[in-house]
């Protein structure tokens, strides 16, 4: 049984956990409903782009295309990119990323693949070093602390570009937590090198109206240009829906501890009063006995 | 009321413009083109200079791109811009600074992937400084 003093310190030290998580359960609110806006205010970008290079695919295919769209013929190298937090205290975001960056690791391997890991953001990185540390190739952190901007997307896209041009990998492909609510976050694994194409259908692409497309330089030469855009614009996509369901999860996280807190603070209480009311009771059951016995 | 182009333009982050224009003038890889209603469609890649809008016979509206693409159909012109700038908002002084800047980086530059962004950055701004200046 411990004492009414050690009690006392128990509940002092839970109210000042709550206080803290509470006060990040706020602040990632308020993060989260920025992420999301930005996710939002992003997508009419990446909608176009998409509809674009699908058009110019259809088109292209005859020939075969650039090697981003079609890839270097093998896939014996595997490029993961991992998204997690820099960040803890959010919940289960960042070990079922990284779970399912270990499961796909494991399978490419026994696959008789090569793997390399590209980690964004710092717990990622922790996680696998221990395991995987001699696969990866590179990491960087502290993308998200200011907000999502593209030129980080940017940054990290030409460094995966000039890692493709090199030979140094045939197939690269996202890992990354895709923003369902602040609840649920889904685990997405998207292929990004070569191109994923959303199905055009056969020949080129057609307007609304049924008119061909004109293409200026040509086919080629805006492919060339818009493929490299497309992975920068595929890894920002991956880092602002990473980003709000950090802060979904870290809010939810937060909100489970708060509560959690003020649950374990009545049953200390409880605890408290009744050793209180013990000590009452023993003293006067001494007092009354005392005083008998004269 | 005559026909109008629905004119979009688009960064990475959002969506930048969205409204009815007369017509659009956009800097093209090969050369300027102007987009009226029931234009042919094209896709093109877009060399860094300035879009103009037009609303009622004059320009309204003049942004700077730094390049991207555009996508014009009969209805419709979709520029995914990868930066854009009212070009009453260029701040030649600044620009002139960054530029200096940039330069004094490009000789400390020593691995070539920092170089050619430093050579593709100094590009955009000297177009931007050109059309801010005219």
């Amino acid at each position: 049984m411990p004492s009414l003093k050690d009690l006392k310190i128990r509940i002092n030290s839970v109210k000042s956990t709550r206080k803290i998580t509470s006060a990040m359960k706020m602040v990632a609110a308020a993060k989260l409903r920025r992420a999301q806006e930005q996710a939002e205010a992003s997508r009419p970008y990446a909608e176009r782009m998409n509809r674009m290079i699908a058009s110019l695919a259809g088109a292209a295919s005859q020939t075969g295309g650039p090697k981003l769209l079609a890839g270097t013929g093998k896939d014996d190298v595997h490029l993961l990119v991992v998204f997690t937090a820099d960040r803890g205290l959010c919940g289960g975001f960042n070990s079922s990323i990284i779970r399912a960056a270990r499961r796909r690791i494991r399978a490419l391997s026994t696959g008789g693949k090569t793997v390399k890991i590209y980690c964004v953001g710092k717990r990622g990185r922790d996680a696998l070093k221990r395991e995987f540390g001699e696969m990866i190739v590179n990491s960087v952190q502290d993308v998200t602390r200011k907000g999502v901007a593209f030129s980080s997307a940017d940054e990290i896209a030409a460094g995966i570009l000039k890692m493709f041009e090199d030979g140094e990998f045939d197939v690269c492909s996202v890992l990354f937590n895709r923003f369902q609510s602040a609840m649920t976050q889904i685990v997405t694994e998207q292929q990004i090198i070569p191109a994923s194409m959303p199905e055009t259908g056969e020949g080129p692409a057609e307007t609304e109206s049924g008119a061909l497309y004109e293409y200026e330089p040509d086919e080629e030469a805006i492919l060339a240009a818009l493929l490299p855009r497309n992975v920068a614009t595929q890894i920002f996509t991956a880092l602002l829906e990473s980003n709000a369901s950090e802060h979904g999860a870290r809010m939810t996280a937060m909100d489970n501890a708060t509560r959690n807190a003020g649950d374990m603070i009545d049953k200390l209480t409880l605890n408290y009063n009744r050793a209180r009311q013990a000590a009452i009771t023993k003293e006067l059951i001494e007092i009354i006995s005392g005083a008998e016995a004269v | 009321m005559a026909e109008t182009t629905q004119f979009e333009l688009v960064s990475p982050e959002k969506l930048l413009y969205s409204e009815e224009t007369e017509m659009v003038v956009v800097p093209g890889a090969e050369g300027n083109f102007g987009v009226l209603p029931r234009h042919a469609p094209m896709i093109s890649t877009l060399r860094p200079g300035v879009i103009d809008v037009y609303q009622k016979g004059s320009v309204a509206e003049r942004i700077f791109v730094a390049g991207g693409f555009a996508e014009v159909t009969e209805t419709r012109c979709t520029v995914l811009a990868e930066e854009a700038l009212p070009l009453a908002d260029v701040d030649v002084a600044k620009v002139d600074k960054d530029l200096a800047d940039l330069r004094d980086d490009l000789k400390d530059a020593k691995a070539d992937l920092e170089r050619e962004r430093i050579e593709a950055r100094i590009t955009v701004l000297e177009a931007m400084r050109a059309a801010a200046s005219h």
